[in-house]
């Protein structure tokens, strides 16, 4: 499924992996065939609305899996070696030294009673094995790294705002030099100024220290602005996948030309938002077919009764029907 | 941080004179003339006159306000509580006094088995919850929690007692015991065994369920999964970022039921005529001993206000949010 010469090149592998969610016997697919690659140093956004299997495959990639989770078929590869994300314990060592975890800091992230260095130096001391002294010192220097005075890492996280806090996460989540940072939804909690700020720091911060950074959002214009590369995904799979300047100009499939049609541009005129009709599908009975199906204005018949597989598109990918290659002709007249 | 202790320490004060004043109040709206009922009430032929100079020599020919509760509060403050009508010619205050260190072994003790036992138990429970052990803590928990402890006591004293007489069920020393002597102390620990029981087992179901609640809660919360996330195991997921954050309302409890210890368990003591506050208490409403009864009362009006002054600067302590 994954391009082969991206095989030496990539650092993530996430190949034809499917998670069921089960819950007093009755199991729900949360995402089902996902595949991509994911090179050092990339960043990716992961877009999708809620219950669109954007944060279990994040998840499942951090070895953050809930236990009622089941790995149902695929696997996750790093660096080659296949991740045993089924497996808590196994896990452990994975995390946070290899992938961390951007969490939403201005919420509940930070342990309330835990003053800020203490925090971020802990998995210094648990996972590097550094003396207190030692990991202490690293604290203040991943403080000062995200913009915030090494003195102020006596503070509780409740004496600094929600942008403070957010940077303080992202230090965090820095400590053990990982190679794949994941940013769950690292600025929904944060007004527009601080959430620019922190998106420059993410930005700036990858470059500096060459991370992958895979990004999960509702919000199109967080990834517009810091990733190469987005993924969008709908119902558990991924629908569409290129590069942002690509995606944004020429969107391929018609639910990521909906979700970009439904940010309102003020600068085009475009005040209004414009929804994108029907509901988000039901996990447990999904639609047969093409999942985006019953929403789609440009639905023709194999849509309801034929899935469509993610195929190589230009230079991204896309699950739709209109754009397989053997009906390319239909697609200039449909597009 | 300073201030903050300071007007904890100030409503505290305010607090402990309005129950001085009311502990005052209650006893005055209760029917009945104290010089009466000290000299015999309609029993013997004692006659007006007499009365009446009883009453100049209490004072109660004064106003209740503002002369007589200034007097209370001064006494009060002097540590003067009266004189006792049963327990004839008797300070109130060496009363309570020589009864006080019995409840507070008793209750005590009880109150730091039930912490232990309950809170280990409670939060366990929390971490595993839907777990057996959850199921089994907080069944047992509840039932016992909702068992009047005298109840307990009496089951204690049938089983353990009468049937197998394993230890006695009644006071607190055995007649003809030498004070001091290791005997002595065995004894007094063969007798506290049965009490210090139905006391700590009608406590400890408090504990579990409120350290299971809160240990619930935590488990849930965002910051345990940045702990996971982490890579810590749960051993260090518990220690670290669970156990402080789970003990900040059972330490409440445990501040406030130390308020507790000095009002003893009255029906508990009763039970097993253990001779602490609680008996003290059931024999002066017996003999309608009003003095004796406002000690005890300001007393356990005082130790609890005491105990929540202990809790709020204790989540202090705990909690850096409450600290500003």
């Amino acid at each position: 499924m994954i391009d082969s010469s991206h095989h030496k090149a990539s650092l993530l592998e996430v190949d034809g992996l499917s998670i069921d969610y089960g819950l007093k016997g009755i199991s729900s697919r949360a995402i089902d065939g996902v595949s991509f690659a994911l090179r050092a140093g990339e960043a990716v956004g992961l877009v999708g609305e809620s219950g669109s299997g954007k944060t279990t495959t994040a998840m499942a990639i951090a070895g953050l899996l809930s236990p009622n989770a089941r790995v149902s078929s695929g696997e996750v590869r790093y660096r080659g070696n296949r991740l045993p994300i089924d497996d808590d314990a196994a896990m452990r060592p994975h995390r946070w030294t290899e992938t961390s975890v951007v969490f939403q800091g201005a919420m509940n992230a930070l342990n309330p009673v835990h003053r800020i260095v203490k925090q971020i130096a802990e998995p210094c001391m648990l996972k590097l094995g550094m003396s207190r002294g030692e990991a202490t010192g690293r604290a203040r220097e991943l403080l000062e790294l995200v913009g915030i005075p090494a003195d102020r890492g006596a503070a509780y996280p409740h004496e600094l705002s929600g942008g403070m806090r957010q940077r303080v996460m992202i230090a965090m989540a820095l400590a053990c030099r990982p190679s794949i940072v994941i940013g769950d939804e690292p600025t929904t909690a944060l007004d527009v100024i601080t959430q620019a700020q922190i998106l420059k720091l993410l930005g700036e911060l990858r470059s500096q220290l060459n991370l992958a950074l895979i990004l999960i959002t509702h919000d199109l214009s967080v990834v517009a602005e810091c990733c190469d590369r987005v993924m969008i995904m709908y119902a558990g799979r991924i629908v569409e996948d290129g590069a942002v300047s690509e995606i944004f100009a020429k969107p391929k499939h018609p639910y990521t030309r909906l979700l970009i049609d439904a940010i309102p541009n003020p600068a085009n005129g475009k005040k209004m938002i414009r929804p994108i009709p029907g509901d988000p599908p039901n996990l447990l009975t999904r639609p047969s077919g093409c999942v985006f199906h019953p929403r789609c204005p440009s639905a023709i018949g194999i849509c309801a009764t034929e899935v469509p597989s993610l195929e190589k598109c230009g230079q991204g990918r896309v699950a739709c029907h209109l754009h397989r290659s053997s009906q390319q002709d239909r697609v200039s007249v449909h597009a | 941080m300073s201030r903050r202790i300071g007007s904890i320490l100030i409503r505290a004060i305010i607090t402990l004179l309005m129950v001085a004043v009311l502990n005052f109040v209650l006893f005055r709206v209760i029917p009945g003339d104290p010089a009466a009922l000290l000299l015999g009430g309609a029993r013997t032929s004692v006659s007006a006159e007499q009365i009446e100079v009883q009453r100049q020599n209490w004072g109660l020919d004064r106003p209740l306000f503002p002369d007589q509760v200034l007097d209370y509060l001064s006494s009060t403050l002097r540590g003067d509580f009266g004189y006792s009508f049963k327990f004839r010619g008797r300070h109130v205050a060496d009363l309570i006094v020589e009864r006080l260190p019995a409840t507070i072994v008793l209750v005590g003790l009880a109150q730091f088995i039930a912490i232990i036992c309950g809170v280990m138990l409670g939060l366990y429970a929390g971490w595993r919850r839907g777990g057996a052990g959850d199921n089994i803590a907080t069944g047992a928990s509840l039932a016992l929690y909702s068992t009047p402890a005298f109840w307990l006591g009496m089951i204690l004293v049938v089983i353990f007692s009468t049937a197998l007489g394993w230890v006695p069920g009644y006071g607190a020393h055995s007649p003809g015991a030498i004070a001091g002597s290791l005997d002595w102390l065995l004894d007094y620990l063969r007798h506290l065994a049965l009490p210090v029981t139905a006391v700590a087992l009608g406590l400890v179901g408090q504990y579990v369920v409120v350290a299971r609640a809160a240990m619930s809660d935590v488990v849930t919360e965002d910051y345990m999964v940045t702990a996971r996330a982490k890579g810590l195991t749960g051993g260090q997921m518990l220690m670290r970022h669970a156990f402080r954050n789970a003990m900040l309302p059972v330490v409440t409890l445990i501040t406030l039921n130390l308020g507790y210890v000095v009002a003893g368990a009255i029906t508990v003591e009763a039970v097993f005529a253990w001779p602490g506050i609680g008996g003290l208490t059931v024999e002066a409403l017996n003999a309608r001993d009003y003095p004796v009864l406002q000690g005890i009362f300001l007393l356990l009006g005082a130790s609890i206000v005491v105990a929540n002054l202990a809790a709020d600067l204790a989540y202090g302590l705990l909690d850096p949010r409450v600290r500003q």
